[in-house]
């Protein structure tokens, strides 16, 4: 199955007000690889991490996710195909446990998910599976603490844990180390790179080290548009790409 | 000091009424982003078909514990299907403007049909009479809509923290896109919640019939100081809706009892400190930038 596309956009637009945000973007994501997506700020690249999980619906073109056409799905009927996104900003639900965040993660690709009168407490299968996961990320001893307590770098690791929780085909990474410290980052890296054993990757990041580190691929958008692809090292000496980048440091 | 404890039980009591109905706000708060304004509207509701249950069809005060609850969830459902829904896109503005509307509708329909005198209610056989503890006299009904409200009160908190659904409406109450991307259908909880957020007004309307003059207005003042219950505990905290409730009921209390003239003013002065040192109420969250 490995070199068969896991993910294609066709032609894919999105129009806010007459302003396209995503412009007719062909994107082909293969089976088993680590895809970065970058590009400058207001390249569009949030937004189509926002077309492929429902958030949006786009304008035109389509999605296809192992060969079937997701377009215009809600983001409850995509995730359960299994992508798994995780966001720019921290979205976690402060007041509960880290536990609890794994717990509704596990749950909700499950049957479980009708039994809404059924006691949490019960869920034991989960509990186990939740501890593990939190191991996996260096979180474990915080288990029952809210996630209100963790500091920032904490908080984008415990992001991971649940996007894993959902154990999807597909992983989204919106920005994994935005405003981390470099020993973060590193720390990011070493996590994402396990995480992606066996699994797709498509991710956001504006740091070039985290991008050579992990990427297979490499997708730069400007304004809406697909500006070069290919491995990194051939899209970093790509001229265009030179002067998108330079040009959008020295506005 | 036996006069204390009595006033002390009679703000427990209102407050117990406060309670119920700030956590139905908050709930729907929550889950909808809306604030609904009818929330008092549906909780003279409550009291108004309890009392014509008992003229009418002479249903007593137990059943209409049950039966109203469930009458007002109906009602609830039909409020949200049939129109707060059409409106959840738009600016909260929208359907805070839909429901106060509602409310001018309800309360004069109530007002059309049996007019503005109070409806005739009485406290229930059994819990007429008084407690004597040690030296102190306590009204029976009293002592039971307190300890009742907060039975609910708490029997709602597991519901909220123990269970799935639970966890699903804490969650959507947060984030509600978050936990989208985690498959959660969040739109098929929306009209059971605002549902039972409506039923929680019209059990606190049941509750407060034998107590208090059963009249279309009755929800007018009461849902002003519901907003001051929803500022202090923190918009969308449920123990925050709980707490400050039972607080304004108890310095309500004490305020008609030693500075009558002053007993409702002092609610808004308690908002406003609150408001001033935690601009998020009590138990809110500080916004994040």
């Amino acid at each position: 199955m490995t070199g068969t596309p896991l993910l294609e956009t066709r032609a894919l637009t999105k129009e806010f007000r007459g302003f396209r945000a995503v412009s007719e973007v062909d994107l082909t994501v293969t089976r088993g690889t680590v895809h970065a997506l970058v590009g400058p700020n207001g390249a569009g690249k949030t937004t189509l991490f926002n077309l492929l999980t429902g958030f949006l619906s786009p304008t035109s073109g389509t999605v296809l996710f192992d060969g079937q056409d997701i377009t215009g799905r809600a983001p409850e009927q995509i995730a359960p195909l299994g992508i798994a996104r995780s966001f720019q900003i921290t979205s976690l639900f402060e007041a509960m446990t880290l536990r609890e965040h794994l717990e509704l993660a596990l749950a909700s690709p499950t049957g479980m998910g009708r039994q809404w009168w059924r006691s949490v407490a019960r869920m034991a299968t989960f509990k186990d599976r939740a501890m593990e996961l939190l191991e996996q990320v260096g979180l474990a001893d915080r288990a029952g603490a809210p996630a209100s307590s963790l500091a920032y770098g904490q908080k984008r690791a415990l992001e991971l844990a649940i996007a894993l929780a959902l154990d999807p085909k597909l992983l989204l990474l919106d920005e994994p180390t935005a405003g981390m410290g470099i020993e973060d980052v590193d720390r990011t890296i070493a996590l994402v790179k396990q995480l992606a054993e066996g699994r797709t990757v498509v991710f956001v990041d504006h740091n070039m080290h985290v991008v050579g580190s992990l990427a297979d691929r490499v997708t730069v958008l400007q304004s809406g548009q697909v500006l070069a692809e290919g491995p990194y090292e051939q899209v970093r000496a790509d001229e265009r790409v030179i002067t998108a980048y330079l040009g959008a440091a020295h506005e | 000091m036996s006069e204390f404890i009595q006033y002390t039980l009679q703000g427990l009591a209102a407050g117990g009424f406060y309670a119920l109905s700030a956590l139905g706000l908050a709930v729907i708060f929550g889950v909808l982003g809306v604030v609904n304004f009818s929330h008092g509207a549906c909780y003279m509701l409550g009291a108004v078909i309890a009392a014509v249950l008992l003229a009418e069809l002479q249903v007593g005060f137990w059943v209409a514990l049950l039966v109203v609850p469930i009458l007002m969830f109906g009602f609830g459902v039909l409020m949200e299907r049939l129109l707060v829904r059409w409106l959840l896109a738009l600016d909260p503005l929208y359907n805070f403007l839909l429901t106060f509307g509602l409310t001018l509708i309800l309360v004069e329909a109530v007002k059309q049909r049996y007019g503005v005198s109070g409806l005739p209610y009485e406290v229930p056989a059994g819990l007429g009479g008084q407690v004597s503890v040690g030296s102190v006299n306590l009204s029976a009904y009293a002592i039971f809509a307190c300890v009742f409200s907060v039975a609910v009160c708490l029997a709602v908190g597991l519901l909220l923290t123990r269970t799935r659904i639970g966890m699903i409406v804490r969650a959507s109450t947060e984030a509600p896109e978050r936990t989208r991307a985690l498959g959660i259908n969040v739109g098929r909880w929306v009209t059971p919640v605002f549902g039972f957020g409506i039923a929680l007004a019209g059990l606190a309307g049941v509750l407060a019939a034998p107590t208090r003059a059963i009249t279309a207005e009755m929800g007018s003042n009461f849902i002003i100081i519901l907003f001051a219950v929803v500022v202090i505990g923190g918009l969308g905290s449920i123990l925050g809706a709980v707490v400050a409730g039972l607080l304004v009921g108890l310095v309500e209390a004490y305020g008609i009892a030693y500075a009558p003239t002053y007993a409702q003013i002092v609610i808004f002065v308690l908002m406003a400190l609150v408001v001033l040192v935690r601009p998020s109420g009590l138990f809110g969250r500080e916004e994040v930038a």
